[in-house]
């Protein structure tokens, strides 16, 4: 067949290109902007090449904020996807039952971040908040504002309880598209409770796993609001996130050539690390 | 033997399988045809053990299993979809059964290789189920059935999701492949030409009962009621009713088609008239007389035969003729109904008369 080459096809698509240009080219080329040059305002801009990337790497600061995300978002992951099958695997698959589980799993993710955080925030004072209190007089020694542990104890239980049902939700879509036939098969064979899970939910749960694994890992690994609103870094700088850490650069210190390195780099650590992730993930499902 | 004695299958207050009766010998090929809804896959399921009956009892080589589970019984089943565990490859999928039955891995070896050879399987051995084509999947759940070497094997519709080759390739493999075996064999199928093809048994089911059961060239030739009949013809069964006086059937007083010698028994009066679609052509068959004058609807062309649809009187009906036909809807023809093959049906649908 012949090919036939239409300039005019390019027209259709410029709409998209200009709405993505502004969108995300030209800011992100504005912090691209920032991060190779210096300034002191009025306009003034001094080239710093690669200077405040080597600044951003051979800072402690970086690194520590960064060892912080990497242990969050694997805390966040180890508990949310085990948990978000151990849910689905429960839920009932027809009946009444059904739609109030739906709308009970859907309901925390429909509350804005901040709000998940105010709540928490009350939620865990010793002065006011019930978890506080019933903990203190349970003489339980809880207090998020000063210990570093129960600050990432609540962070964590808070995402939890925010964003576990994303994967509950993804997994049981998995789950229902199973022919009946599956299970059947499975009984006819005498396949115990765990054959069934080992061999037919969980290899027809994994694409929705890697998704809600993806998600779940970016999500996590740029978490900002909800420290931000319960502990604000602290304490000392024991929950400072890179997206803290970087609106305290940008914001806070005005240090815009710094912060605009670190963004890209934070960028660019998330990229890496998904393409990895969604690679292996992709090459085992492949493989077996 | 399997014996199944007055069961009947109730879901939510509404009536799967009436009470029924069957009994299947030991080698035997059977085959369960109707339509879909027809009970088929009901009746599976209680033969199985994968369902209860609601009242009844089965049972198999003289002892009662009616309330035995299925991994109790040794029994498999291939589906309509593609069973096979998805994330095992060829060789570990068609290992799964004799593996959770505990026997040593030569013997599985062995009996992995046997099956896949027998399915022309073998060059696919490592690959999993989602890099084969749907014949090759069909086959390995075929083949996981042959290792669990069951007393009772199901299958259910299991060629109705491949393509019409494939189909015709292993409906022709499959009793072969499973004869060897002394299972009692059990096939659905909506499809008449289907259970003509594997022969052995039919039951033929209309919406929960078997109407008749017996060998299948058997209920084919004689079909002891006119449900029977249609669910034993594609395209489906033509049918006019005549009132029969003396050697000929008529129709409002005038002469329609002659009585064949085996209905001459039919005492006179008014019956329902029945003849198969490949019963009716443009060309006098041998020993009938008068043509009929047909208006036709539409006409189908598929491969090498054609269905045309015509109308006589307020009947109407399919040809189903060999070659490509092509003809204008509205055009009136002669058509002749070979009467050697007419059957007719009494008051409630039963068969009457002799049979051709």
């Amino acid at each position: 067949m012949e090919k036939t080459w239409n300039n005019k096809a390019w027209f259709m698509v410029l709409p998209v290109l200009v709405l993505v240009a502004f969108s995300a080219v030209i800011p992100l080329m504005t912090v691209v902007n920032y991060s190779v040059q210096d300034t002191f305002g009025n306009n003034e801009f001094f080239w710093a090449g690669t200077d405040w990337f080597l600044d951003v790497l051979e800072s402690d600061r970086f690194w520590d904020a960064l060892t912080r995300n990497l242990i969050f978002s694997a805390i966040i992951l180890a508990i949310e996807i085990p948990l978000g099958i151990v849910i689905a695997l429960n839920m009932p698959k027809k009946g009444i039952g059904v739609p109030i589980c739906l709308v009970l799993m859907a309901l925390p993710l429909l509350i804005p971040w901040n709000v998940v955080g105010t709540i928490w925030q009350v939620f865990g004072r010793v002065d006011i908040g019930l978890l506080g209190r019933t903990l203190a007089s349970l003489g339980i020694n809880y207090n998020y504002v000063q210990n570093p542990l129960d600050a990432w104890v609540t962070l964590i239980i808070m995402d939890v309880w925010h964003w576990t049902s994303l994967v509950v939700l993804l997994c049981y879509a998995g789950l229902v598209s199973i022919p009946d036939a599956y299970y059947q098969a499975a009984k006819i064979d005498g396949a115990s409770r765990w054959s069934v899970f080992r061999y037919i939910q969980l290899p027809k749960m994994k694409r929705v796993l890697l998704i809600a694994f993806l998600l779940r890992f970016m999500d996590s690994f740029m978490i900002y609001t909800e420290p931000f609103v319960v502990t604000g870094g602290g304490p000392g700088n024991s929950t400072t996130f890179l997206s803290i850490d970087l609106v305290k650069m940008a914001i806070g210190q005005f240090d815009l050539g710094p912060a605009a390195a670190l963004s890209i780099i934070y960028f660019l650590i998330i990229l890496l690390l998904s393409w990895i992730f969604y690679t292996v993930m992709t090459t085992s499902d492949a493989q077996g | 033997m399997l014996e199944m004695k007055n069961i009947t299958k109730v879901v939510g207050g509404e009536t799967h399988i009436h009470p029924t009766d069957l009994a299947l010998e030991r080698g035997s090929l059977n085959v369960l045809l109707g339509p879909t809804l027809s009970g088929k896959t009901s009746l599976m399921r209680l033969m199985a053990g994968l369902d209860k009956p609601a009242s009844g009892s089965i049972h198999f080589d003289g002892a009662d299993v009616t309330g035995v589970p299925v991994q109790r019984r040794s029994v498999a089943m291939v589906y309509q979809q593609f069973i096979n565990y998805p994330a095992m490859t060829v060789y570990d999928n068609i290992a799964s059964p004799m593996r959770i039955k505990g026997a040593d891995n030569a013997t599985i070896d062995r009996e992995v290789r046997k099956a896949a050879e027998l399915l022309k399987l073998t060059a696919y051995l490592d690959r999993t189920p989602l890099n084969l084509s749907g014949g090759q999947q069909q086959r390995t759940a075929l083949a996981r059935a042959i290792v669990k070497n069951a007393d009772l094997v199901l299958l259910d519709e299991p060629l109705a999701n491949l393509d019409y080759k494939l189909r015709e390739e292993l409906r022709e493999e499959l009793p072969k492949i499973f004869a060897a075996s002394g299972a009692i064999f059990v096939y659905a199928t909506t499809e008449p030409s289907e259970a003509l093809l594997l022969g052995g048994n039919t039951a033929s089911l209309s919406e929960g009962r078997i109407t008749q059961f017996g060998r299948t060239i058997d209920v084919y030739r004689r079909p002891v009621d006119i449900v029977t009949a249609r669910t034993f013809a594609d395209p489906p069964l033509n049918t006019i009713e005549l009132v029969k006086a003396g050697s000929q059937f008529t129709l409002e007083g005038k002469p329609v088609l002659s009585v064949p010698a085996h209905l001459a028994t039919v005492s006179d009066g008014p019956c329902t008239v029945a003849f198969q679609p490949h019963h009716i052509s443009f060309d006098r068959p041998d020993g009938s007389g008068n043509p009929l004058t047909v208006k036709t609807a539409i006409s189908e062309i598929a491969g090498s035969e054609s269905f045309i649809h015509v109308g006589f009187a307020d009947a109407r009906w399919v040809m189903l003729a060999p070659g490509v036909h092509d003809i204008e809807p509205d055009a009136t023809l002669e058509v002749f109904v070979d009467t050697r093959h007419l059957m007719a049906f009494g008051p409630g649908g039963r068969a009457i008369g002799g049979t051709a």
